[in-house]
């Protein structure tokens, strides 16, 4: 498996980025999902949606040209691309219930072999609120869960049955980690793809929840 | 015609220890911070803020936590904020989480007349405890009550002196939608126009909804 968690970290964005379609409407949660923007595929015309009331965000600003005005879902400041639109809270997330961003990209911290995900608290320990964590699981067309495999210490993070408290009863779509790309499918999860300097063994070891593991597995088609 | 321009100490003079406040911004993105320091200054006791965040410690609604002037608030998020989560474990602030879709149309069922929506969000979690579920052609909602506040303090980019409203990229965030939940809402604003000044076609909120302006520093 890759031991650099940066490179790690990279290889999750870079898998996560050959999901998005030309002219798809993509939100995108922090921490690795945010690195997803750097890795879009030449050709590919995304349209960036921030929960905060923005469709048609770019990236970061120069130094000395941010605007206190236009800022992320995290707070830090961006810019508009040519076609950008701004909104009130209502109209962002009429667009994320309604069905009307094709995709959204989270961090997770268990998902399960129902394809539930939990990620946005910690019961006595890590209580930041859902924020528009629920909204997106339950209303985006196609859900990617993007996260290391395990926890620090080797914990598995895909389970049997999630343990913290769920974010929604809607099954995640597909689950991109260090070590794999698996679906959520109606048998149950499918295993797609393994990371580069990856076994299937080392796979198996650190996933909790049963895998279906088909006779040929590929390797993702990411470069370190 | 009633004069609704006042200044910050005015404004802040109507405000009771105890009012339930709704506050716009969006992590102090679009926050109104000269009516925050002048709740700080006047020392308000007691306060419940329905808002989306509480920002950061020194920044927006964030400050109102540090000062201990606060004693319920009701946001989506307190993760920007160490403070929000030292007072919620010792005990003296209360801290309702609504998922922040949720918590949008909460405000704007409130401020149109309405009792409450039917959500998908939140179904099947610990959002659901407590609450109604409705199936409407065989999928279930939760039902959402709506909710008000006795004051809203919001902030735009410009007003006219009627109190016709526009607001700045995304400082609009929950701004519009509590200019209409409140009894009484108090809009600071970085510019102010004569009646006339702004194309009806750009008008984001109208007048009807806002009672007191309070001039801010322009950026």
């Amino acid at each position: 498996m890759i031991q650099d968690p940066k490179i790690g970290r990279t290889v999750i964005a870079k898998r996560v980025a050959l999901e998005l379609k030309d002219g798809d409407i993509v939100n995108l949660g922090i921490g690795i999902p945010t690195l997803v923007a750097n890795y879009i595929p030449k050709g590919v015309t995304v349209f960036f949606q921030s929960e905060n009331g923005i469709l048609g965000m770019g990236p970061a600003p120069e130094p000395g040209y941010e605007h206190p005005n236009l800022t992320n879902a995290g707070g830090s400041p961006v810019t508009f691309l040519p076609g950008a639109v701004a909104f009130d809270s209502a109209t962002s997330f009429g667009l994320i219930r309604g069905g009307h961003v094709d995709i959204t990209v989270l961090g997770g911290l268990q998902v399960d072999e129902e394809g539930h995900l939990a990620n946005w608290m910690i019961p006595g320990k890590l209580i930041p609120g859902m924020g528009g964590a629920m909204d997106l699981v339950t209303g985006a067309k196609k859900v990617i869960v993007a996260m290391t495999h395990v926890e620090k210490g080797g914990v598995p993070k895909i389970v049997k049955k999630c343990t913290l408290p769920l974010t929604s009863v809607r099954r995640v779509n597909l689950i991109v980690t260090d070590l794999a790309v698996i679906e959520v499918t109606e048998k149950g999860l499918l295993l797609k793809e393994i990371a580069p300097e990856t076994t299937l063994d080392e796979v198996l070891k650190y996933t909790a929840a049963s895998l279906i593991v088909p006779e040929k597995v590929p390797t993702m088609p990411v470069t370190l | 015609m009633k004069n609704k321009v006042v200044s910050v100490e005015q404004a802040i003079e109507m405000i009771p220890d105890g009012a339930v406040l709704m506050i716009g911004g969006f992590l102090g993105d679009g926050t109104p911070e000269l009516l925050v320091d002048g709740l700080i200054k006047a020392g308000k006791r007691n306060l419940t803020v329905i808002a989306n965040d509480t920002a950061f410690p020194d920044k927006g609604i964030g400050k109102l936590i540090v000062n201990k002037l606060v004693k319920k608030v009701i946001v989506s998020h307190i993760g920007t904020n160490p403070e929000t989560q030292k007072q919620m474990i010792e005990g003296t602030l209360e801290v309702e989480l609504v998922p922040q879709g949720t918590l949008a149309e909460r405000v704007r069922a409130g401020g149109f007349g309405l009792g409450g929506i039917l959500t998908p969000t939140g179904v099947g979690t610990v959002v659901e405890n407590g609450k109604q579920k409705i199936t409407i052609n065989g999928k279930e909602f939760l039902v959402e009550t709506a909710l008000r506040a006795d004051f809203a303090l919001i902030k735009a980019k410009k007003a006219d002196f009627l109190g016709n409203l526009v607001f700045n990229y995304t400082a609009r965030n929950f701004n519009p939608l509590m200019a209409f939940a409140a009894n009484v809402t108090i809009v600071e604003v970085e510019e102010l126009v004569p009646v006339g000044g702004i194309d009806p076609n750009e008008v984001h909120v109208p007048h009807a909804v806002v009672d007191y302006i309070v001039r801010g520093n322009a950026k």
